[in-house]
């Protein structure tokens, strides 16, 4: 699924990430484990095409992130630092936004669906300024999901998500293999991480240290 | 493409018709700048005929250069520009709906503006001329004004960049539009007196909307 | 940062070590400006014949007019350069549209400053609006924003792609402008510092003329170069930088 071979990311002076070789199969559930500054973000934002690489190959499902970026965004969907939630739209418009841009075919009774999954769908008209920091972490696995993308990141996504949203995500990333999708996540909590991932990398200083 | 482009506008304009900023303080600016154009010329009738088409446009222009500032400052501050970064949109898309939007509520704007203008200062015009030229001449701005927004969005100094950048650019729309606009209040008749002026100004949006489109994925990818 | 973005581009590779053939030829073209400099001076203020109608002023066009020629060419290499790293994000070009456009500013304001002092004499008053001067004001703007565009982002590759952008937007507006300036200009008609020398210019000005404008394009080239010496050695500091960072690291 994922081919990455001497991914390098400059920022300036500083590498953020040095020649990292990694594979990833379909559906398989990878962890990024590693302190702060070690690159487990910007690895993240690579592969979801927002940075692209330095120096080195990487492809997603065959296609190269540089020459055919657009098809491997419709392929990836990412739950980042931020949700990318619009405060003055309802959490049904904004799902149905993001459905449309991602060319979803009846993005309604998708976008309907999605907020019942993530046990949001007595909340559907409620402006997502009105919801709560759990609600919209929720909404914002909600919002990366509504393509059904066959690769998905999470930056960090045990952080700020209530006890219904955990459980959530759990089943989510459970049951990501099994639905086929491939799933990419980093996290502080090793003991966490390792629970639900069947491989871990550990990420240092930009390069990796494998487990 | 279409689809992606009408969500995106769809989006700006409902969460402007919901927080009402832009548009609700844009218009009273323009209307307090037609107010200090007052004091600043002390404008009798035979001299109107004269500085009005001016002044109308440097309201127009002082006002679509704080809107325009608007239009990417605000996905950035809030964090949203990412989320349609990631999307499978072509970059041309997110141009061509940013300018739609943003001459969406510029043109509000304006409406209201002449309104207050011809009320303020008495001045009898062709309608129709006076559209055109309004239309014309905003359309100008939108175009290479969107392009630069998103580069100035960049900076820190964006606020003074982004007329840094724009005012020199659209010379001839400010150029083409005043003079098409003045035909418009004197009543001279419009195919010798409009139409070359109209002309320049539609050219210049027809070249610089072509041009902006294609060079809009530079400036937005990094 | 632009110089490690620059890590793929072979080239500037093969330009550094070369940098002291780089550095000879240049200042031979150098003398040859000199040399030319010197003959221009001559040809206008011994060899060419004081103009009847406005007297000694007239002479400000031998050099006005090859002014505004580099100035145009100028930005035309800056929209050469800007197009070559859109397409090819290699640095070398970027440095080309940066340096060209630094020296472009230059000459556009010393084309307004020649003109106006010349103006001053035919006018009696420092700036008259006149079309074609007003038209390379706007220019002058254009690419004063493009400077103040990339100092405003710094030596990054956002600075170089953004710049290019508008070194292209702003090139293919130039002749809108100054088309739009002259017909608003038509209205109103104004003595323009057009005339040097009535309908046909005698041959010995012409003469000095050629000799000034060949001085002028050997004077940019001079100086293209040059400067773009100094961009190639700022890349290899920022390079060095950065490689002693990665070391200490």
């Amino acid at each position: 699924m994922i081919h990455a071979s001497g991914i390098t990311k400059t920022f300036g002076r500083t590498a953020a990430l040095r020649g990292i070789d990694l594979r990833v199969q379909s559906g398989e559930v990878l962890a990024l484990l590693g302190a702060n500054g070690a690159g487990k973000t910007t690895l993240l934002r690579l592969l979801a095409t927002l940075e692209k690489p330095s120096a080195g190959c990487l492809t997603i499902a065959g296609l190269d992130v540089l020459r055919e970026p657009q098809r491997v965004r419709a392929m990836v969907g990412l739950v980042g630092h931020h949700n990318y939630l619009h405060s003055d739209l309802t959490a049904s418009e904004e799902l149905l936004f993001y459905g449309r841009l991602y060319g979803v075919e009846d993005a309604r009774r998708r976008a309907a669906g999605l907020l019942e999954e993530v046990g949001l769908g007595n909340r559907s008209a409620l402006r997502v300024g009105a919801l709560s920091r759990g609600q919209q972490q929720r909404l914002g696995i909600a919002r990366a999901l509504v393509h059904d993308p066959p690769l998905l990141l999470l930056d960090e996504p045990d952080t700020g998500l209530d006890a219904e949203g955990l459980q959530l995500l759990e089943q989510l990333i459970d049951g990501a293999s099994r639905a086929g999708r491939t799933v990419i996540f980093s996290s502080h909590d090793r003991e966490w991480a390792s629970r639900h991932s069947a491989r871990t990398v550990i990420l240092a200083a930009g390069s990796i240290r494998h487990k | 493409m279409g689809r992606q482009i009408g969500a995106l506008l769809w989006k700006d304009l409902i969460v402007e018709l919901r927080r009402r900023e832009q548009v609700l303080s844009l218009a009273v600016f323009s209307l307090l700048v037609l107010l200090i154009f007052n004091f600043a010329f002390d404008l009798r009738r035979t001299d109107l005929a004269a500085a009005g088409p001016g002044i109308l446009w440097v309201t127009f222009v002082f006002t679509a250069v704080l809107s325009l500032n608007r239009a990417f400052s605000v996905e950035q501050d809030r964090g949203t520009w990412e989320g349609l970064l990631l999307a499978p949109i072509d970059r041309g898309a997110i141009y061509l709906a940013k300018l739609a939007a943003n001459l969406a509520f510029t043109l509000v704007v304006e409406v209201i503006a002449i309104a207050a203008f011809t009320t303020f200062f008495d001045l009898p015009s062709n309608v129709l001329q006076l559209i055109a030229a309004v239309l014309a001449g905003t359309l100008g701005f939108a175009t290479v004004g969107t392009l630069f927004a998103a580069m100035a969005a960049n900076t820190r100094a964006r606020e003074v960049l982004l007329p840094i950048l724009l005012l020199p650019v659209s010379v001839p729309v400010i150029i083409g539009s005043v003079k098409a606009t003045a035909v418009a209040f004197e009543g001279v008749d419009a195919s010798t007196g409009q139409y070359p002026w109209l002309g320049l100004v539609l050219a210049f949006d027809a070249i610089f909307l072509a041009v902006s489109f294609a060079v809009f994925e530079y400036v937005v990818e990094d | 940062m632009l110089a490690a973005s620059a890590q793929l581009d072979s080239d500037r590779r093969a330009v550094s070590p070369g940098s002291a053939v780089e550095s000879r030829s240049n200042a031979i073209l150098g003398w040859a400006t000199a040399v030319l400099m010197a003959a221009s001076l001559y040809a206008v203020f011994v060899y060419a014949p004081i103009e009847r109608t406005q007297g000694l002023p007239q002479k400000i066009f031998y050099f006005h007019v090859p002014l505004a020629w580099d100035a145009y060419l100028a930005f035309l290499c800056t929209l050469i350069g800007s197009i070559g790293y859109l397409r090819t994000s290699q640095r070398r070009w970027d440095a080309l549209a940066q340096s060209a456009a630094e020296i472009g500013v230059v000459f556009t304001s010393l084309v307004l400053i020649s003109g106006s002092i010349w103006g001053k004499t035919i006018w009696g008053a420092w700036w008259a609006w006149d079309a074609r001067l007003t038209s390379t004001l706007v220019m002058w703007f254009i690419y004063v924003a493009y400077l103040m565009l990339r100092s405003a982002l710094g030596r990054t590759v956002r600075a170089a792609r953004h710049a290019a952008v508008l070194g292209i937007v702003g090139f293919i507006d130039v002749p809108i402008v100054h088309m739009s300036v002259t017909w608003w200009r038509t209205l109103h008609p104004q003595p323009t510092v057009a005339n040097p020398a009535g309908p046909t210019l005698p041959g010995s000005m012409l003469l000095a003329f050629f000799v000034c404008l060949v001085t002028f394009t050997v004077l940019f080239v001079f100086l293209l170069r040059e400067r773009m010496a100094v961009e190639r050695l700022r890349d290899d500091v920022d390079e060095l930088g950065s490689m002693l960072l990665a070391g200490a690291a």
